[in-house]
């Protein structure tokens, strides 16, 4: 048995790591990467991998895991300004896909009661499908993204109403499944709502108070693994804690999250729980693809496929009408229209309790889950017919893209980076009262700085989602200013795409480094080490008797000159030939400039004897 | 003994004659202290804490420099627009400079005569120095007759080392009027 799991992890990683590298290439990103390696080595591919639900299971942790870092990027005071896309946006996206999906049913044989089971589970989306898509593709700070995370949170929040709604639709007899804790018992509705409550509020308090204290004795004692193992140990205790009371674990962790998003470890959490989340949640496509039983896809294809096009058809037709009324323009409300057209994780829940229940058969559910996990690998490419085929036909016709909108402003500034360097800019845009947010990825720099009063996150800046959530959209500047330079490219290069309107600052250490962010797309560049070179150069100069105010031109004359030749070197960067005869050339310009300078001064007196007659 | 303080103001020192000969006559005198402008502030930034300082001190003010186009090198105005503030120099307590003398040191390129009513141009040194002149009076410091050398252009050495001198003694007998 030992041997089956590593042999079982052998195919899962081989497979990953086989399939995912190429879609990412090949531009089709990795949710369809894993989706077809789930399929590769699935029970109707080479069936090396045949229990596929088991891992199912297991792997729907990393949407736990998912929800609980897109809490920790959610503020509450964000959360609230989200208030109207939940409840509004969410609850008739609900409603109304129920209602079309009910009714479908109903007039093709099920009974009310069936069709409203199918309906409720076939409404929800799949937050793993949909997130990881739209964060792929760095959407999810747009105003679409935002649409379509609320719409998901919303569903999320409704599987409990639809746990507690399942039971009251059997009409047969449920399958007894002794392994399944959540009834439906209405006895004890009061007291589980109180538990609900205890513990939800629990979360919020311990989250508040108690967990910050705990977090810097851990960080303190200066070993990176326990605090992840103490990361890992908060979304497993919160997601354990969520189940005893009935509750969905995603939702748990996403309030912890939430409470968790204002505290200073908010970024080191975030890094900490990232890799697991991405891992886990590839094996949770992985076993998505898995499980697509296509032996029912060959016995009824034309079924399948009708019930396939659909679902999705229903889906995309609604949620354009509600995009489109709750304000989203045209662009923003195709992305989120083609993020959320397919069926969630959560049905295989539902339809799984329904048929213990006695809410539906298992002939009824069979076909359903098959044609949620293709709506769910369909999503890929149907983004991809968005990006590629229908965007570039509707930007043709129409040039001019709407900004995306924008909330209020945050800081105007983002620093990156707050060592010597990026403290002194801090310091001086704080002394003209101008406040910013500041990134750095030591933890207890982080922490000194935040006892200073200072708003400073931990983080990597080469993660663009944080720039999001550090206000990038918003932010007038963007100061770089780590050491790597490979990251301050990178990041350069990311800011630029993602971030048209924020002008970014960096420093670089040498000519290539300057050349390569120049190309990066950075609008202000200083060499780190170039202005106080020459200003201890004018130190040595005035030491060695020059007048200072003919060094401090010499040095501005030098720097400009410097500045020049370091434009000239930039068209002949890769040559060196030519850069070496450039460098030679600009010497000896230089040095005749600055020595004729002092020459051509006679006598200063008579400088301007034009004043003083003939 | 009343103290000098010669507040200089030029561009390059060293490309200088005059006033670099003026300066070195001066050098070592009691009493009297120079302080070159561009080599304490060559970034054009003043000290105002200072150079008031330096001015409470001083019983004779001397602004040393070249004529430039018929006024002072930019130092030397930046120097006068940002030290004598209001409050302190003059207007509603500006008390500071009050019985202060002021000399203005010049060095001009043209011979005497260019500096006539019938001459190049047109107007005398005096007239020329009329802005410094109302200066040293809204301060409160009585303004003395300038320091003239002209026709630096073209002139001998016996000539320059003669006006620092020259100079040096015009500064010792004004220390001495003070008493």
């Amino acid at each position: 048995m030992e041997g089956g799991v590593l042999l079982a992890a052998f195919f899962f990683l081989a497979a990953a790591v086989a399939v995912v590298p190429f879609a990412q290439r090949w531009g089709l990103g990795s949710v369809l990467g894993y989706l077809a390696a789930g399929v590769l080595i699935g029970p109707f591919g080479l069936k090396l991998v045949t229990n596929p639900t088991d891992i199912l299971h297991f792997a729907e942790f990393g949407v736990v895991m998912m929800l609980f870092l897109i809490g920790l990027e959610l503020e509450p005071a964000k959360l609230w300004r989200l208030r109207r896309p939940i409840v509004g946006l969410g609850g008739a996206q609900m409603l109304a896909t129920t209602a079309a999906i009910t009714s479908v049913a109903y007039f093709a044989g099920f009974t009310w009661q069936a069709g409203l089971a199918v309906g409720m589970a076939l409404a929800l989306s799949s937050t793993a499908i949909a997130l990881q898509t739209l964060s792929e593709r760095n959407l999810l700070g747009t105003a679409a993204g935002q649409s379509a995370f609320s719409v998901l949170l919303f569903q999320d929040v409704s599987v409990i109403l639809i746990l507690a709604i399942l039971p009251l639709l059997a009409v047969g007899t449920g399958v007894i499944d002794p392994e399944h804790p959540i009834d439906g018992d209405a006895v004890a509705g009061w007291i589980r709502a109180l538990t609900v409550v205890g513990v939800v509020a629990g979360i919020v308090v311990a989250g508040r108070y108690l967990l910050r204290p705990v977090f810097r004795f851990i960080a303190g004692s200066g070993s990176r693994e326990i605090f992840t193992a103490f990361s890992l140990l908060l979304v497993v205790g919160i997601a354990l804690a969520m189940q005893l009371i009935g509750l969905s674990p995603a939702l748990g962790t996403f309030l912890a999250g939430v409470v968790l998003a204002n505290s200073e470890y908010r970024l080191a959490l975030e890094s900490d729980i990232e890799p697991f989340k991405a891992l886990l949640l590839g094996l949770f496509f992985i076993s998505v693809g898995m499980s697509i039983q296509f032996d029912l896809v060959i016995e009824a294809p034309l079924q399948i496929a009708l019930l396939v096009a659909g679902l999705i058809a229903v889906k995309l037709v609604l949620l354009a009408i509600l995009g489109r009324v709750f304000g989203l323009g045209r662009d923003q409300n195709l992305v989120f229209t083609f993020a959320l057209a397919q069926g969630g994780e959560f049905a295989f829940v539902l339809f799984q309790f329904a048929t213990v229940e006695g809410a539906l058969t298992p002939e009824q559910t069979a076909p359903l889950v098959v044609v949620v996990a293709l709506t769910m690998a369909i999503t890929p490419l149907l983004m991809l017919l968005l990006e590629r085929v229908i965007q570039p036909a509707l930007a043709s016709a129409a040039p001019k893209r709407p900004d995306d909108e924008m909330e209020p402003q945050d800081n105007p500034v983002i620093i990156i980076g707050y060592g010597r360097f990026g403290q002194i800019i801090g310091r001086f845009l704080h002394a003209y009262g101008i406040e910013s947010t500041v990134l750095d990825n030591d933890p207890d720099h982080v922490e000194v700085l935040r006892r200073f009063g200072s708003s400073v996150f931990y983080g990597d800046a080469t993660r663009i989602d944080l720039l999001e959530s550090a206000g990038g959209d918003r932010a007038k500047l963007i100061v770089i200013a780590i050491d790597d330079v490979d990251k301050t490219v990178e990041a350069a290069g990311a800011i630029s795409e993602r971030f048209p309107k924020a002008k970014i600052l960096a420093r670089a250490r040498n000519r290539q480094e300057v050349y390569r962010l120049m190309d990066a797309g950075v609008h202000a560049l200083r060499r780190e080490t170039f202005d106080s070179a020459l200003s201890l150069a004018g130190e040595a100069m005035t030491m060695l008797g020059a007048h200072p105010y003919t060094v401090r031109r010499n040095m501005r004359l030098f720097a400009d000159h410097d500045e020049q030749a370091l434009a000239k070197g930039y068209e002949v960067q890769h040559d060196m030939e030519s850069q070496a005869s450039l460098a030679r050339q600009m010497r000896d310009e230089l040095a005749g400039i600055m020595q004729s300078d002092g020459a051509d001064e006679v006598d200063d007196d008579d400088r301007h004897q034009g004043w003083g007659g003939d | 003994m009343a103290t000098v303080q010669i507040i200089y103001a030029h561009p390059d020192p060293a490309a200088s004659r005059v006033n670099k000969t003026m300066v070195a006559a001066v050098d070592g005198a009691p009493g009297i202290a120079v302080h070159d402008l561009y080599a304490a502030y060559p970034d054009f930034y003043v000290d105002v804490g200072r150079e008031k300082a330096l001015l409470a001190a001083a019983d004779i003010v001397v602004l040393q420099h070249p004529l430039y186009w018929y006024s002072a090198p930019a130092l030397m105005k930046e120097w006068i627009d940002r030290v004598l503030e209001r409050g302190w120099a003059y207007g509603k307590g500006g008390t500071a400079l009050q019985g202060k003398k002021m000399l203005s040191a010049i060095s001009a390129g043209g011979p005497p005569g260019a500096y006539e009513a019938e001459g190049y141009n047109k107007y005398s040194i005096d007239e020329f120095l009329r802005p410094f002149e109302r200066t040293a009076v809204l301060c409160g410091m009585d303004w003395l007759p300038p320091f003239v050398f002209q026709g630096a252009y073209g002139t001998d050495d016996t000539k320059v080392s003669d006006h620092g001198q020259g100079y040096r003694a015009h500064l010792i007998q004004l220390q001495g009027e003070g008493e």
